[in-house]
């Protein structure tokens, strides 16, 4: 059992395959968790495809499944892994955030009050303006 | 601090989210019961929001109009870091950052109404290319120390706190500008705040460099 984390949430994946550095998913695995999708032209996300990087192909699929390290790698994205294999985190790459806070649009995320219940920020709050303020107790 | 401001404005359209970027889940709910706020307030234990603004430190704040979009990027939220030069022992302060503390709190206020009132008319509200040029751009290493920073969170959450507090340890290497990242795994007062001895070296570490930038914002003291 692998557990992803993405800008998603959370996800368990229980029929990933873990050798070492290599994290081998099938595509509707993948997909489910991650949105990107294998499709003839490559990899592809919100209807953009990154091709396979030539000669390399089989680091990213082999035997019907998506080495998730290389894809990631490939992609620019951030990654890391707990030391039993059994965490994996899929990051995202500085230029795409930065890229995204460049548009000025406020990136939007879904957070837990302290009573549980969950608020995604820009549906609840579009239509003022707003103050948004971090803080912590430490 | 934002409540009174927040029942001064609200009926002008305006509100105030506040992010509590704190992952012991009991931690943050005494100040909050405290402040008794009737403003959003959302827990954020895997530091999503600093990750998604690149924040780097408590308050931070961003101003977003009513299209979503970013009139102000990341600054403090009219903090002074007037703790530098506080004594130590006594704890008592300066007069003269009293009065800076106060200046800057104020001003940062004001500049709020300002915009509350006058909308993109406002001197503090910034057009897109002004706003664009105060975006910091995160690098590489800023994306690895938060997916590593999320993993030592998870980590420990599931009790796996050993290798968890590694991976924060990494976090911090790799974006050591983040106090976030470094005080959320830092060791706590008795009153949970990160402020011991190894805090007070870090900050002594900054040098000439601002614990809290200077905010780049006329009426700013």
């Amino acid at each position: 059992m692998v557990t992803l984390l993405t800008d998603q949430g959370e996800r368990t994946v229980a029929g990933a395959r873990v050798e070492r550095e290599r994290l081998w998913l099938t595509p509707s695995d993948l997909e489910a968790a991650t949105g990107w999708e294998l499709q003839p032209e490559g990899f592809c996300h919100g209807g953009a495809c990154v091709p396979l990087p030539a000669g390399r192909e089989s680091e990213l699929v082999r035997d019907g499944r998506v080495e998730v390290g290389a894809l990631w790698r490939h992609l620019g994205k951030a990654l890391t892994h707990s030391e039993a294999g059994d965490v994996w985190v899929l990051g995202e790459a500085a230029g795409d955030r930065a890229a995204a806070l460049r548009s000025l649009q406020a990136p939007d995320f879904t957070l837990p009050d302290p009573s549980g219940a969950m608020h995604s920020l820009l549906s609840e709050l579009r239509g003022k303006k707003v103050l948004l303020v971090s803080w912590a107790s430490w | 601090m934002w409540q009174a401001l927040y029942e001064e404005l609200r009926a002008q359209n305006f509100t105030v989210v506040a992010v509590a970027m704190d992952s012991r889940p009991a931690d943050p709910l005494p100040w909050i019961e405290a402040a008794k706020p009737t403003y959003l307030t959302l827990i954020d234990r895997d530091h999503r929001l600093a990750e998604l603004y690149d924040m780097v430190n408590v308050p931070e704040a961003v101003w977003i109009d009513e299209a979503g979009r970013i009139v102000r990027p990341p600054e403090p939220a009219g903090s002074y870091e007037g703790f530098r030069r506080m004594n130590r022992e006594t704890k008592e302060m300066p007069e003269d950052v009293a009065r800076l503390t106060a200046q800057t709190k104020a001003a940062y206020l004001d500049a709020i109404r300002d915009w509350v009132r006058n909308g993109p008319r406002s001197e503090h509200a910034l057009d897109p290319r002004r706003a664009e040029a105060r975006l910091k751009a995160p690098d590489e290493n800023v994306a690895r120390a938060h997916a590593a920073f999320r993993l030592g969170q998870y980590l420990i959450r599931a009790g796996r706190s050993e290798e968890g507090r590694r991976w924060l340890e990494e976090a911090s290497r790799l974006h050591p500008e983040s106090w976030c990242m470094w005080r959320q795994q830092a060791g706590v007062n008795e009153t949970g705040l990160a402020s011991l001895p190894d805090f007070w070296q870090r900050v002594d570490a900054l040098g000439d460099k601002r614990y809290y930038p200077a905010i780049d914002m006329k009426g700013m003291p």
